[in-house]
């Protein structure tokens, strides 16, 4: 069969604009493009302006990750300016963004990725008396009994038969790739309904502490929710008793829900754990720091490299080792095409050189997206739940090590099938059943330190610009769901002179660097990657879908002036 | 948000029939009718006009774009509020176009996308979010090859109304801020020849979405607006004005810094920066997430992100507006008869006392009276829509 030229724009059930391109041969991907189709260039808007406004500004960046660019953003303010948060601060951040955590993964599972391997009509066929018998010899979640799943049964038959498909219009229903029973399917059905209700319930937690969410309020030097038990318009026992009920509906249905099913679909498709393994080195910057971010030894999800799949060792990270090159992207650099910069010495100047628009492809060009290229000492890495999990699996981490062993004996499967496709699917769920877990630790320290008398959300020392010297730089890391997250500022006379952030669909979306060398879904793309049906891209949503692709995030813009940057202080 | 709620309903079933299947009486359909009516601002009596007309036999079609956006208020409106109201909201219409929840990609979303501005042509509701970049040809978005501008007038075409869903859509938002490096715009300095409204906020609230969706297809027109094109049954009235927090404001009650005695008290937030007395917004009304809380009530001051070119015009955060003109309750006694007392009129003297009473306070700012962003729409303040439902 001859090479076929195939586009899927937009890649949909993600955040933000991904065009995937590709060739395919006797049902097999041989190559394949990953372009980002916009650019917003935040980071010029920020020159000049409040370094206490930055987390606004670039929260912006994305509203699925709502959370974690303010914080690398205050980070990054809070570290130029030798700003320690006190520790009811770090606490709430971290329950936060757990919680950002815990409620994305859900929703990123069942609404983002799940259609993928989820045949919604096939449900229709459903003996609902199985279902609610495989899903009790799973789960103990109350929703298990076979009139419910009857019921879901009953909607679904319903909504198909009113003609009006909605979302799920033009489907892949019915593709052979879709190996899941009836029973199976149904069950997840009805956890996609299910889902839709939990997220919203748990997410108030964002509310509570940052009045809102998406885009809850954060503040450089801690939080502003004041505690004060005696009073109506602050963190007190009401608002403390709305949060330990959040924290225990996210974790059971984590732990009932979530972790269950994506275990019993795993089961079907277990193929898939030698598919789209891609590039074999792994980053975590590590997060949730016990104390002050500061302390790198101190995070709960540790710091560290993985090279070659070597699970061996862990080597450690140093941001030094970061450069970002524009071989494939839309930009130039005073240097040439060739040049690689670190994040402290980096420009951008948007530069399109593709087709006019309408086009057909960008594959025939050397530049074909607005992601440039991050590389880790000139290679590739891939970062997100998979990294993360590695690096902890390998630094023998106490919670993250049963829990891969565990379900790689579930499944009864060796280690290697974690660096695949399905290795980051199942990797994000382990992280968030420790997540969930964790935020009764963090709760828990956090009800403890009240009691003791501790009340203080904010270190207002250095709030006033008049303390500020008149040059500071600051990094502020972060590793959010999707992967290794770092912002860098610095201000001159109290104001921001320059912003960047390098971010995780950066490095896993990033195009071909002047090596040649592919980015993690390119070379996801083409490791040992079916596509059955070259007009279906059913297999390719798959493996781009296991990144959790944030492309708003991804694609950032530096200060064009080219300014020298100083030192920055980095942990 | 749209995706089929756990009670999809069939062709021909009227949603009155549809709720009566899965339990829900009469009485209770038209007392949802009547909290629809509440959060619109609207009389009573025009409950019974919107259970007609949500008694409608195909769910209407609704396509939704997302341009250069950050995804934000497609979150915000999956986290849209009661969970039971809002499976019913969702049910009304049949979402043929999303990219964030749509089952197909590639050729087959695109296709989805042409068949649903056919079928329904010039009955399609079109909900945009994000903004429209024009800079250098609009190469600076495209989907599908073409550029958000060609995408855009295309879908509003068909469309029998545009919604534009949040600050990107509304006037461009961030990505439009100082220098707005894309040329990013709004639906508004696009489409010129239909109606199209502003559901302001980064993001916006999402009760304020589905309400809008819902008054246009009871009422078959857009809710009236303000000049800048939003709802006056969400944008009528000021934060400030709203705000729980006012009587520490008339009282002279201040947080002077984060954390505060002051701030653990719940005083108000003026001096840290709130923009509450130039911005329009439900946010103190309807509040966020189910009713949980909002900004201000979490302690942080509003940033006024309901008001075109806030990034610009109300940055620094934390600087404080110039000073807002009025007087507090417990000041006005005093004033009021001091002003007397200068053979003044009450309001002139008692304003311009109270100014520089206040103006003594605050080191030396420049005097302006509050300055909303757009004229302050003559409503008066509907009933709590919160209390409406109960």
């Amino acid at each position: 069969m001859a090479m076929t030229k195939i586009v899927v724009d937009p890649i949909t059930r993600i955040e933000g604009h991904l065009r995937i391109e590709a060739q395919t041969e006797n049902g097999r991907i041989t190559n394949a493009w990953a372009s980002s189709t916009q650019f917003r260039g935040i980071e010029i808007i920020m020159q000049g302006r409040d370094p206490r406004d930055a987390w606004a500004f670039t929260q912006r960046i994305c509203g699925v990750c709502t959370v974690v660019h303010a914080v690398a953003s205050c980070r990054a303010v809070e570290d130029a300016l030798g700003i320690v948060i006190p520790p009811n601060a770090n606490l709430i951040r971290n329950m936060v963004h757990g919680m950002q955590f815990i409620q994305d993964h859900v929703i990123h599972f069942y609404h983002l990725h799940a259609l993928d391997w989820v045949d919604v009509v096939s449900a229709l066929k459903a003996n609902p008396a199985d279902t609610s018998r495989i899903a009790k010899s799973i789960s103990p979640w109350p929703n298990n009994s076979e009139t419910h799943f009857a019921q879901v049964q009953e909607k679904v038959k319903k909504f198909v038969a009113s003609g009006q498909l909605g979302i799920f219009t033009n489907g892949y229903w019915g593709h052979p790739a879709y190996k899941l029973p009836p029973e199976v399917n149904l069950l997840a059905v009805a956890h996609y309904l299910e889902a839709l209700d939990w997220q919203r319930d748990v997410i108030r937690l964002h509310t509570i502490f940052g009045g809102k969410n998406p885009h809850p309020n954060f503040l450089v030097g801690g939080m502003a929710c004041a505690i004060n038990l005696d009073n109506a318009s602050t963190i007190n026992a009401v608002r403390l008793d709305e949060i330990q009920g959040m924290i225990n509906r996210a974790q059971q249905f984590v732990e009932q829900v979530y972790y269950p099913d994506l275990i019993a679909i795993a089961g079907y498709y277990k193929e898939w754990g030698s598919i789209g393994g891609g590039v074999p080195n792994y980053m975590s910057v590590g997060e949730f720091p016990d104390a002050d971010v500061r302390d790198t030894s101190k995070l709960y999800f540790p710091r560290g490299i993985i090279m070659n799949k070597d699970l061996s060792k862990v080597l450690p990270y140093d941001h030094k080792k970061v450069k970002e090159y524009i071989t494939s992207s839309w930009y130039e650099y005073n240097d040439g095409d060739r040049a690689g910069l670190h994040p402290w010495e980096g420009e951008t100047k948007p530069k399109f050189v593709g087709a006019k628009p309408p086009f057909e492809f960008l594959q025939d060009r050397e530049k074909y997206t607005w992601m440039k290229a991050p590389r880790y000492d000139g290679h590739p890495m891939q970062v997100g739940p998979l990294a993360r999990m590695l690096v902890a699996f390998a630094s023998g981490h106490p919670d993250v090590k049963p829990m891969v062993l565990d379900l790689l004996a579930k499944l009864k499967v060796g280690p290697e099938v974690l660096f695949s496709t399905l290795g980051r699917t199942a990797a994000r769920g382990i992280e968030t059943v420790l997540l969930a877990r964790r935020m009764n630790v963090w709760f828990d320290q956090f009800i403890a330190r009240i009691k003791s008398g501790d009340t203080s959300t904010f270190n207002g020392a250095k709030w006033e610009p008049s303390t500020w010297p008149d040059s500071a730089d600051g990094y502020g890391y972060l590793d959010a769901p999707r992967g290794a997250l770092g912002h860098w500022v610095q201000i001159r006379d109290g104001k921001i002179a320059r912003y960047q952030c390098v971010v995780p669909s950066t490095w896993n979306c990033s195009p071909r660097d002047g090596e040649g060398q592919m980015g993690p879904y390119e070379a996801s793309l083409v490791d040992n990657h079916p596509l059955a049906k070259p007009d279906q891209p059913l297999e390719i949503l798959r493996t781009i879908h296991s990144f959790d692709p944030c492309m708003a995030c991804g694609v950032h813009v530096l200060d064009a002036t080219g300014a020298p940057i100083v030192d920055v202080q980095i942990q | 948000m749209y995706s089929p709620s756990s009670f999809p309903w069939t062709e021909a079933e009227s949603l009155s029939q549809h709720l009566t299947e899965r339990g829900v009486s009469r009485r209770d359909f038209l007392e949802y009718c009547g909290g629809l009516a509440a959060v619109l601002g609207l009389p009573a009596a025009d409950a019974k006009r919107i259970a007609s007309a949500l008694d409608i036999q195909k769910r209407p079609s609704v396509v939704w774009i997302q341009l250069q956006e950050c995804t934000g208020c497609v979150e915000s409106v999956i986290r849209t509020a009661d969970p039971t109201i809002g499976n019913l909201v969702l049910d009304l219409i049949s979402l043929d176009y999303s990219h964030t929840l749509m089952a197909a990609a590639g050729h087959q979303a695109e296709s989805a996308l042409q068949s649903a501005m056919k079928d329904n042509f010039g009955k399609y509701v079109l909900v945009v979010t994000g903004s429209t970049p024009l800079s250098d040809d609009g190469i600076y978005l495209t989907i599908g090859g073409r550029t958000a501008k060609t995408i855009l007038e295309e879908a509003a075409k068909g469309a029998a109304a545009v919604i534009a869903v949040g600050a990107c859509a509304h006037w461009g938002s961030v990505q439009a801020a100082r220098p707005n490096p894309t040329g990013a715009v709004g639906v508004s300095a696009i489409i010129k020849d239909k109606p199209v409204v502003n559901i302001a906020g980064c993001p916006p609230i999402s009760d304020v979405v589905t309400a809008t969706i819902v008054h246009f297809l009871t009422f078959g027109r857009l809710p009236a607006t303000d000049s800048d094109g939003r709802p006056l049954f969400a944008y009528g009235q000021r934060i400030h004005d709203q705000c729980p927090r006012r009587a520490h404001f008339d009282a002279g009650q201040f947080v002077e810094k984060f954390d505060d005695a002051a701030a653990r008290q719940g005083y108000c937030l003026y001096e840290v920066g709130c923009k509450g007395p130039a911005t329009f917004s439900p946010c103190p009304i309807i509040q966020w997430n189910e009713g949980t809380s909002w900004p201000i009530g979490a302690g942080h001051p509003c940033i006024g992100c309901t008001e075109r070119n806030f990034w610009d015009t109300m940055t620094p955060f934390y600087d404080r507006l110039p000073d807002v003109g009025g007087f507090g309750v417990e000041r006005t006694a005093d004033i009021i008869g001091a002003a007397l007392a200068v053979g003044a009129t009450a309001g002139v003297g008692a304003h311009a006392i109270a100014t520089g009473i206040h103006q003594s306070r605050r080191k030396n700012l420049p005097v302006v009276d509050t300055a909303p962003a757009t004229p302050s729409p003559t409503v008066s303040p509907g009933p709590d829509p919160r209390r409406g439902k109960e």
